[in-house]
């Protein structure tokens, strides 16, 4: 379809300071329940241009399960507990800091180097930003990604999680100043 | 570069220097158009008379890319996740709240037109006094105890969406002194691809306010921001009852190439 017959976005606008109490829910950052076999814990800090954590950010992750196979189950908001949906949501704490427990997400095609999407929301923050956050581990698959090949080695970095020696996946956000996060625009809206 | 960063989170300034700001942008915009720019459609990130973006705010362009797969799925809800009951904001408790009753309606639809069928959105708001129930809310109107502000449902397979809420209050907020915030309630919506997730606020048709609100004015093109305003529809007001307004809301454009059947949601869904 042509561009002149696509309608016109709405526009985004901040989340406010004040979505403490509508947005976060039970157990969204347990896309598996911690602790469990083969669960990871996926964490880190968002950040302001200061260096300073922000303490009223929202976190969002949409994954594919560790076979590469994207979830279309329901039951993220109110969850059971067993049934994989691939989304999580979770606000950070005072100190900036989130944390998912779920999955190592899988390749969804052979030789695709596997992630987290992203979206983040922040007090301040005028519209939400999409990121990714890969895993670090097949670093064939990093090289040949068309989006981490098309950045500078020290922003392309910004975009991989450091696996820890616990197992864990950390990964900082940075809405600004050096190791500023890549953001994506999907739609060239600007 | 070089100039001190202004402090992002204290009232310092009056609302006559943070209004000759937003003019400032307003009239670079303008001039920008008449040189042939095209028309801004989002809010700008780096907006400085919205005190608390100044640090929060990336400073390079966002960084175009091609969705992958999991980027061109979204996640799935479905009345598992949301009681029907969540989109009536007025039963939550006891009693009823205080305030002017409104019927909120309105379709989700997609860049193409389609609707956006079986998906989630989520509302918040202030009470009808102008206060959120949140421990951070310290401005001093009376709480309702007969109202949170908090609703939630999943789209119709034509892509609508119904609330039953009451009118939020206009309220105080820090941002400089004497800043006041129009009427709104926040939106928080998915679209058919991760890419179309968005959260934004909807604001009341004629509100004194706009002129003066960084976050309204953040949109910086007049036809982008009327898209953020609610109609009246007095056909949708029911008598001795509540006031209807309507208001639709177009995601991005989806880049996935659509089955026919997705483009009836999950038809049947509560039917499980």
């Amino acid at each position: 379809m042509p561009a002149s017959e696509q309608l016109t976005p709405t526009p985004g606008q901040t989340v406010g300071p004040f979505f403490g109490y509508a947005l976060p829910f039970e157990k969204g950052g347990e896309l598996v329940p911690p602790g469990s076999p083969n669960s990871v814990k996926l964490h880190g800090t968002v950040y302001d241009g200061n260096g300073n954590p922000i303490p009223d950010a929202l976190v969002e992750i949409w994954q594919a399960d560790s076979n590469g196979n994207i979830p279309d189950e329901t039951g993220s908001l109110v969850r059971d507990g067993y049934t994989f949906t691939g989304w999580g949501r979770t606000p950070v704490g005072n100190t900036g800091k989130y944390v998912f427990s779920t999955v190592n997400p899988g390749p969804t095609e052979p030789g695709k180097a596997p992630f987290f999407a992203v979206a983040v929301f922040a007090r301040g923050l005028m519209n939400r930003l999409f990121t990714r956050a890969y895993l670090p581990e097949d670093t064939e698959a990093l090289e040949n990604d068309a989006l981490l090949s098309s950045l500078e080695p020290a922003r392309r970095k910004t975009l991989i999680a450091e696996r820890l020696a616990d197992g864990s996946l950390h990964w900082d956000i940075r809405l600004q100043g050096e190791d500023e996060t890549v953001f994506l625009d999907f739609h060239a809206e600007g | 570069m070089g100039e001190p960063v202004k402090s992002s989170d204290v009232a310092a300034d009056n609302q006559a220097i943070v209004s000759q700001e937003i003019r400032d942008i307003e009239e670079g915009y303008q001039a920008a158009r008449a040189a042939g720019q095209p028309a801004e459609i989002q809010p700008r990130v780096d907006y400085p008379p919205y005190r608390s973006s100044i640090l929060r705010h990336p400073t390079k362009s966002l960084h175009h890319t091609d969705p992958e797969t999991i980027e061109l799925y979204s996640p799935a809800f479905g009345h598992q996740d949301v009681h029907a009951l969540e989109s009536n904001l007025t039963i939550q408790h006891g009693g009823e709240p205080l305030g002017e009753r409104m019927v909120l309606r309105g379709k989700v639809l997609d860049g193409n037109g389609r609707p956006v069928a079986g998906q989630l959105v989520e509302i918040w708001q202030a009470n009808s006094a102008g206060r959120y129930i949140h421990k951070r809310d310290q401005h001093p109107a009376p709480i309702d105890p007969n109202f949170t502000g908090v609703g939630r449902c999943i789209t119709g397979p034509d892509g609508s969406y119904e609330f039953l809420t009451i009118k939020p209050g206009a309220y105080p907020w820090k941002n400089h002194l004497n800043a006041w915030r129009p009427a709104h309630i926040h939106f928080s919506l998915f679209g058919t691809e991760f890419t179309q997730r968005i959260v934004t606020q909807m604001y009341f048709p004629g509100d004194q306010l706009f002129p003066l609100d960084p976050i309204y004015q953040s949109i910086v093109d007049q036809d982008a921001r009327d898209r953020l305003v609610a109609r009246y529809n007095h056909d949708l007001t029911s008598p001795e009852w509540a006031l209807g307004y309507e208001w639709d809301i177009v995601l991005t454009g989806s880049k996935r190439t659509w089955t026919e059947n997705e483009a009836y949601g999950e038809q049947g869904e509560s039917e499980h």
